[in-house]
């Protein structure tokens, strides 16, 4: 039997856009054990929620994640308008549920090109962002912003988006299919990728369960979950199907996000076929009082926001649950008994968002 | 043969046009709705206080008494909560970036002195 030592890995890594700190305990070159701990860019969102005013806290309940911002806004918004009863227009609802899938798109190829550049293949890590782009500068002619979008707001939402434009948008993800399809192909077939990821950081069914994965994590391993099944927004008339790999490894969990990418090429093109017409906004009047939960299927997995509010116009408590926050403990049975070369690719493939999970 | 994948699109590459911009020679692309930064009409103002009691970063500062709407560009994270609940409309939202810095940019505009009729209007109001 060898000594053990620890290794420390983050809160500065190069494959960490976000500092999370792991304890490596290692025996030769094998992981015994990983021992997590985060805390190293709160910034007190939730707090803020009894400064301001109910209505523009969904712009900062946007800025908690700096990807999936706009799943963010939405969901704080659903929280708020069922408090409410704020009937929200069906094309709000539509067009709120075309930017939540061009968000995860836009996720999953930026997660995609990331694990791309963590193995070393930079030309698939430049393809991904390139097509990433693409799906950005549509995100940017409709809502106003790259990233965060600010276009959700308590009741509906702030722009609409022209028939025209709808039209233009489906044209262009039409041209660009192919070139996802492509990038699909090599992930799921690419000699290197998978000699990277098969059988690596292997999270059984049970296991995922037990520990609470959501999000792609567990679909990875074959847990048929996902919120967008309850159909919330306008998901429950475009006839979503969730997509699972049944291995548990770090290549299932890649191909999860990869296929989501052309799932959600269908879904804006199915909610563009199926747009109603009307109005986008309805009237807020008065104060919510009450409370809720609400949930919501971010790129990264199950997002809660829960709201509790007392008829004022600022909001009591705010708390919001993370799907990187419930991957951590996965993450660590993943981690223990893999070789210490391959734990960058194993933490990249939760999709840390450290960000989001302290806000 | 699952080898050469990217083969194909490696080559392409290679023989094709750069996929970025040379920003800021170049300059970034911009759209209608683009939200680049915030400017305001000041003639149009009349400092009621609405922008600076809804931002939602504290980044706008407007007296009353000495007629100046003042914002930290840094601050600012231009969500156009101020141009939205604006009264009188003289918030805009420009498409363009604001120019990058290096140290607090705060930038104070001054308004015309007040006509007496406008102050006594704020009067009745109140």
């Amino acid at each position: 039997m060898s000594n053990q030592i620890v290794v420390p890995f983050g809160p500065q890594h190069p494959v960490l856009p976000e500092p999370i700190h792991l304890d490596l305990v290692l025996e030769d070159e094998r992981v015994v054990e990983a021992v997590p701990t985060i805390g190293y860019v709160h910034r007190g969102l939730e707090k803020l929620v009894e400064k301001r005013d109910f209505k523009d806290y969904v712009l900062i309940a946007e800025r908690i994640c700096g990807i999936c911002s706009f799943t963010h806004s939405v969901t704080y918004c659903n929280a708020i308008e069922h408090i409410m009863g704020i009937e929200v227009p069906p094309r709000a609802q539509f067009i709120r549920t075309i930017w939540m899938e061009y968000s995860r798109m836009h996720s999953h190829l930026l997660w995609l090109g990331l694990t791309a550049d963590a193995m070393g293949f930079e030309n698939l890590f430049m393809n991904a962002w390139r097509l990433r782009e693409e799906i950005l500068d549509d995100m940017e002619a409709t809502t106003g912003g790259r990233v965060i979008q600010g276009s959700s707001k308590v009741g509906g939402i702030r722009l609409d988006i022209p028939d025209e434009k709808l039209g233009e948008m489906v044209d262009h993800l039409k041209s660009i299919r192919p070139l996802l399809e492509e990038s699909n192909r090599i992930f799921t077939h690419d000699q290197t990728v998978r000699h990277r990821m098969r059988g690596l950081g292997v999270l059984s069914k049970e296991e995922a369960w037990d520990l609470g994965a959501v999000g792609p994590t567990a679909r990875g391993s074959g847990c048929d979950m996902d919120v967008r099944s309850t159909g919330y927004s306008a998901y429950g008339e475009l006839g979503f199907k969730p997509i699972t790999f049944p291995h548990g490894d770090c290549l299932d969990r890649c191909l999860v996000r990869s296929e989501e990418v052309l799932a959600a090429v269908d879904l804006v093109e199915r909610a563009v076929a199926k747009m109603p017409d009307g109005p986008i906004e309805e009237k807020v009047k008065g104060n919510p009082d009450g409370e809720y939960f609400a949930f919501s299927e971010q790129p990264r997995g199950e997002c809660m926001h829960y709201v509790k509010a007392n008829g004022k116009k600022n909001i009591v408590r705010h708390r919001v649950r993370t799907p990187t926050f419930t991957n951590i403990p996965p993450l660590v049975k993943m981690l223990a008994g893999i070789e210490l070369a391959d734990v960058p690719v194993v933490v990249l493939t939760i999709d840390p968002c450290i960000g989001c999970a302290e806000r | 043969m699952p080898l050469f994948t990217m083969v194909k699109r490696a080559l392409a590459n290679v023989t094709g046009k750069p996929a970025t911009l040379m920003y800021p020679a170049t300059p970034a692309k911009q759209y209608d709705v683009s939200r680049g930064h915030i400017v305001i009409a000041i003639e149009d103002c009349i400092f009621c206080g609405n922008c600076q009691r809804h931002c939602v970063s504290q980044a706008i500062v407007v007296d009353r008494e000495a007629r100046t709407w003042e914002i930290d560009r840094l601050r600012c994270i231009i969500c156009g909560v101020c141009a939205e609940v604006c009264p009188k409309d003289c918030i805009f939202i420009e498409p363009d970036y604001h120019p990058s810095s290096v140290g607090p940019v705060v930038e104070l505009v001054q308004g015309p002195p007040a006509p007496p009729k406008v102050e006594k209007k704020a009067k009745t109001e109140e």
